[in-house]
């Protein structure tokens, strides 16, 4: 209208302008990445987002034009997502992880870690009494997939060979083993923190048959006198690996304490704090069943000195413990205080 | 009188339930609403079946190799169990990442991941969100898939399919249809709508069209101006950007019941849709020119004060 003065109306043709170009950066940033624009457009955007913001708030008390405060408040959305969005190198994003987050989570949550080591070893204390005992316990706690032909059955001198591997059946390739049992540790071990939310009583049922199972493989081995050339396979890679499932399982009992006993926060914002740190640890425990895959399938294969295996076993386990001990300390210090 | 539902007053509660405000640090409220159970459903099945598809990809292409004469026993299914591991895990997870919380169907759908206090949607949380569909999804498909395969007991599926009921159905026991994984991840799911930017309607759509011509322009009282409030308005702004087949019935239609109900005099507008269009801005003129005196009339069931405006 000519004649009517519309404030509102004045105000969006001054300000369009502006709105366009921000849209039209959006609209090539999103659909192309933060590469698609000049170093020039990049230092405007944020400028340009800080505008329309302004707009919103004004436009919200002068403009009754609701496809004008729809537009507004959608492309303030998106200059919000983008300015406000998670960014920054994805280099840096892990080697932060490593250097900080992993390690401190696993600090805070050392109480909960040593109650599943504690179960876990619990596991293994009634699995081996059980085997050793009575032979027919084994195919109670031992699936078939994972003896992998090494039951009672087997002559001394086959379960020998299987931790030496001479080659055979199943495991022949390097690769395919060693990504096998990457694949399925992990998933255990993500399982065990995801578990968690059912007030972490399936981890212990799933903490507890792990112990079982390495339990009774070593009364099985140890009943043939090769207990010393077992635990020295198993330690290899066992000390990495039980390990990193250990703090899987941590982390599923501290995600279910933080529901079951959410003290002094609602349930809601302590599950949601330590639900973040929790995952980071299932995270990283997942890496290291990466590193425990290595080894395995390497050191089977190309370390056959049971001495050595000792070594390289301890010299791991020492490792993360320096590791989980020290690594991101600095920062923590207010709290340690 | 029927005891119908204000339009107004739905619309205005429907409003309040699935929206929610996230204040930038510039101190500005951003409305957000919540996406829709039914939004997150199928933007999640497109996801599954990329995922699908992948693996149905994947298999082919070692199904060739091996046909190729390649010997495929060892390090192809080692690799081969390495994607898989990848897809189902990190599936979701990656995209997110990449895309600032939007998955190839969350984008389909135009609804994204935020975190729940208005921060930065940080990795951590992505992780956490998506670990959870462990125990969500996977978890009880495979003991569904073991309890068909392995014939174990009635009981065990039972279990499974409490136990999956319980986990998927979960948001929709709360209202703002969290997921287990958004609940860990302190996220909420939100809807991102692209709106372009269309012409002012006070503009006068038909008046720069028929340059010249001798429509005659409208004016009314501000007694016949103060008869409808600001959800009338927007009706209004909606019917007038209405296009296609019925549309110019609409707007006749419309014309015709603002005559009666504002007490037209004289005879029926020759230009119904250059009647509704002047009568638009005049109204938005009053009504904003009223907003900007500190009253702010939702719609014509107001008094006629109308409320002081929302901070």
């Amino acid at each position: 209208m000519a004649d009517v003065k519309l404030k509102s109306y004045e105000f969006r043709r001054e300000r369009e302008e502006s709105w366009r170009e921000l849209e039209q950066l959006l609209q090539r940033a999103e659909s192309r990445g933060l590469k698609a624009l000049t170093p020039a457009e990049l230092f405007r955007l944020p400028n340009l987002y800080r505008a329309t913001v302004s707009s919103l708030s004004v436009a919200r008390s002068i403009s009754l034009d609701r496809n004008l405060l729809l537009y507004l408040e959608s492309l303030a959305a998106r200059g919000y997502f983008f300015v406000y969005g998670a960014r920054g190198s994805f280099a840096v994003g892990i080697a932060r992880f490593f250097t900080l987050q992993f390690p401190q989570a696993v600090r805070s949550a050392a109480w909960h870690i040593l109650a599943a080591a504690f179960v876990m070893a619990a596991g293994a204390a009634v699995g081996y009494l059980l085997t050793i005992g009575n032979m027919d316990w084994f195919y109670s706690f031992i699936g078939d997939a994972m003896a992998g032909g090494r039951t009672p059955v087997s002559s001394t001198e086959s379960l020998r060979a299987a931790l030496y591997d001479d080659g055979g059946g199943f495991v022949e390739s390097l690769y395919l083993f060693a990504s096998f049992l990457f694949t399925h540790n992990s998933q255990i071990g993500m399982l065990a923190f995801a578990l968690g939310f059912a007030l972490g009583l399936p981890v212990v049922v799933l903490m507890f048959y792990n112990g079982l199972a390495i339990g009774s493989f070593s009364a099985l081995y140890i009943s043939r006198g090769l207990g010393v050339e077992f635990l020295g396979w198993l330690s290899i890679h066992g000390t990495t690996e039980l390990l990193a499932v250990t703090l899987c399982g941590g982390a599923g009992f501290w995600l279910g304490g933080a529901f079951a006993f959410p003290g002094r926060q609602g349930r809601l914002d302590s599950l949601a704090q330590t639900g973040r740190r929790a995952g980071m640890i299932a995270i990283g425990a997942v890496a290291m069943l990466f590193v425990a895959a290595i080894l395995e399938g390497f050191g089977r294969q190309l370390i056959q000195d049971t001495g050595l295996r000792y070594m390289i076993g301890a010299a791991a386990l020492i490792m993360w413990f320096a590791y989980f001990g020290l690594a991101g300390r600095e920062r923590n210090h207010e709290r340690r205080r | 009188m029927s005891v119908a539902v204000e339009p107004s007053q739905t619309a205005a509660k429907g409003r309040a339930k699935d929206a929610r405000d996230v204040v930038t640090p510039e101190g500005v409220p951003l409305h957000f609403e919540l996406a829709s159970r039914s939004d997150r459903a199928t933007a999640f099945i497109i996801d599954v079946v990329i995922m699908a598809v992948t693996v149905i990809i994947l298999a082919i292409a070692f199904i060739f190799l091996a046909f190729g004469g390649l010997d495929i026993s060892g390090w192809a299914i080692g690799v081969g169990l390495l994607l898989f591991f990848a897809l189902r895990n990190f599936y979701f997870t990656f995209f997110e990442l990449r895309w600032h919380g939007m998955t190839p169907g969350k984008r389909a759908l135009r609804i994204r991941v935020i975190d729940r206090n208005g921060g930065r949607l940080r990795p951590e949380a992505i992780f956490a969100r998506n670990l959870m569909r462990e125990v969500e999804l996977f978890l009880p498909l495979s003991l569904v898939a073991s309890a068909g395969s392995m014939g174990q007991s009635n009981w065990s599926v039972l279990f499974a399919l409490v136990w999956a009921g319980i986990f998927a159905l979960m948001p929709l026991f709360n209202k703002d249809h969290m997921r287990v994984g958004d609940i860990v991840g302190s996220t909420w799911v939100i809807k991102a709508p692209k709106t372009a930017l269309q012409a002012d309607m006070a503009e006068g759509k038909t008046r720069a069209l028929s340059a010249g011509a001798p429509a005659p322009s409208y004016s009314f009282t501000r007694e016949q101006l103060e008869i409808y409030g600001i959800y009338e308005l927007q009706t209004l702004e909606a019917v007038l950007r209405q296009t296609g087949t019925g549309a110019h019935d609409t707007q006749l239609e419309v014309c015709n019941r603002i005559c009666r109900k504002i007490g037209w005099q004289g005879e029926q507008p020759a230009y119904p849709v250059r009647f509704l269009e002047d009568f638009y801005a005049a109204l938005r003129a009053h009504l904003e020119n009223r907003m900007q005196f500190g009253e702010r009339r939702e719609s014509k069931h107001d008094a006629k004060g109308g409320q002081p405006p929302q901070p």
